[in-house]
């Protein structure tokens, strides 16, 4: 591919800490992608407007607040409601405890990254399971 | 052509996905733009620059919602700078407008500036016709005011917006960046801190020695707190209106579409001489023979001018 990968990076919900989405785009950039950061405090619809005007390849999306189980999925719902779900990669990092990332999972979040996976295994995984 | 008639019946996802192709220089895109181009022309462009950190996306969103209030649509390319050593970026302007994400009547779209040959300008110019033929009313091109290829974008818009801040340095500075030339009118953003009367009166001053009949109005703006964004958005149309009476309208976009219809050309020119992995290896090995004064570069350039100007696609 001789086009740079394009990737969402949001943080949906109420936390105020956005370090490691900042350190994730900042990897994600420095491995030669394009990394459109939209901020804090985002909901669902407002992620999923911005993936689809931006022409995304990846939504990744960062939480700390454990509203995870609940935003995760409706940003995945919302895209395919949308029906751009089938050319976009949704991944997300963050606080998540071990037992709930099968569930998201089968709620069509691929990948699932928590504290301490180093950078490189994400970009690597992007990179593997890109939709177009 | 799919996603030609999509665009034109107001699909967002085309839209989104035709900036997509110009920015990868997609050679299907050549062919779509030609199509859509009769229906632009209509969008008021304007070019928003000035230094980074002076508050041009928080400007540009106040400016945006003002706009939806008056029920015109918006569209904004805020464009980036991609490292030249990675080929990455982070484009953060969104983060200043996350309110207009859910807006159906705002379209957003960051770019970054890559690293292609002169095609940045070609990338969002394409862009702005998209997002023209996508139907939207006014259409803001956000960058920052470094580089050539960034000042001969915000150089294409109908009027050009420069923000400004207190507090950057003498006067000196301003003509130095050769700003002053190209600003229809000017912000003067965080107003609330010291020295923006100080920055007002220096570049009035310098606006002083500009020709023309327009003089760009100075306007102190605090954008964080909606303060005197009413009256600069008033001065910007009040800048069009003066276009549209005294015939200048047509006479700038003349001059932009000349430039863009030889940077179009040359774009192709370079595609044709070094567009492939063959010809950049063919100019290698000239270049090889000519550091070995073996050939001149006079001669050889002479050549392949003569080779593609007759070479067929």
């Amino acid at each position: 591919m001789n086009r740079p990968i394009r990737v969402l990076v949001g943080k949906p919900g109420l936390d105020g800490h956005d370090r490691g989405a900042k350190v994730i785009a900042r990897a994600l950039r420095d491995a030669g992608m394009e990394v459109i950061y939209t901020g804090l405090r985002l909901t669902p619809e407002q992620i999923v407007q911005a993936a689809i005007q931006e022409d995304v390849d990846v939504v990744a999306l960062s939480i700390l607040s454990g509203a995870h189980n609940h935003l995760l999925p409706k940003v995945v719902d919302l895209l395919k409601s949308e029906e751009v779900y089938d050319e976009v990669l949704v991944i997300c990092g963050g606080v998540i405890p071990e037992e709930d990332i099968p569930v998201l999972k089968e709620k069509g979040i691929a990948g699932v990254f928590t504290p301490g996976t180093p950078t490189q295994v994400t970009i690597d995984f992007i990179k593997e399971n890109l939709k177009r | 052509m799919e996603l030609v008639e999509r665009l034109l019946k107001g699909d967002k996802r085309a839209a989104a996905r035709l900036i997509t192709m110009v920015e990868n220089n997609d050679p299907a895109v050549i062919a779509m733009l030609s199509e859509i181009y009769k229906y632009t022309g209509k969008a008021e462009v304007i070019g928003i620059t000035g230094p980074p950190g002076s508050g041009k996306s928080t400007l540009t969103d106040k400016l945006t919602k003002l706009l939806r209030k008056q029920n015109k649509k918006v569209g904004i390319i805020a464009v980036d700078p991609t490292s030249p050593f990675t080929g990455g970026s982070i484009l953060g302007d969104r983060i200043r407008m996350s309110d207009l994400n859910t807006d159906p009547g705002v379209f957003i779209r960051s770019m970054g500036t890559r690293g292609h040959l002169g095609g940045l300008a070609l990338a969002t110019l394409g862009a702005v016709k998209i997002l023209d033929a996508y139907g939207l009313d006014y259409i803001f091109i956000e960058t920052v005011g470094v580089g050539q290829s960034e000042v001969d974008i915000v150089k294409a818009a109908d009027t050009v917006l420069m923000v400004m801040v207190p507090g950057l340095g003498d006067d000196i500075q301003a003509i130095k960046a050769g700003i002053m030339e190209i600003g229809d009118v000017f912000a003067i953003n965080k107003a609330d801190r010291e020295g923006a009367d100080r920055t007002k009166t220096e570049i009035e001053m310098m606006l002083d020695f500009n020709e023309g009949d327009w003089r760009p109005p100075v306007k102190k703006v605090v954008a964080i707190h909606n303060e005197g964004v009413e009256t600069l958005l008033e001065s910007i149309q009040r800048h069009r209106t003066y276009l549209e009476d005294t015939g200048e309208l047509i006479e700038r976009r003349s001059k932009n579409s000349e430039r863009e219809i030889l940077d179009l050309a040359q774009h192709s020119l370079m595609k044709k001489m070094v567009g492939t992995e063959e010809d950049k290896y063919e100019i290698k090995v000239f270049a090889e023979k000519v550091a070995k004064r073996k050939m001149d570069p006079y001669t050889i350039s002479n050549e392949i001018v003569e080779k593609i100007t007759n070479k067929k696609d």
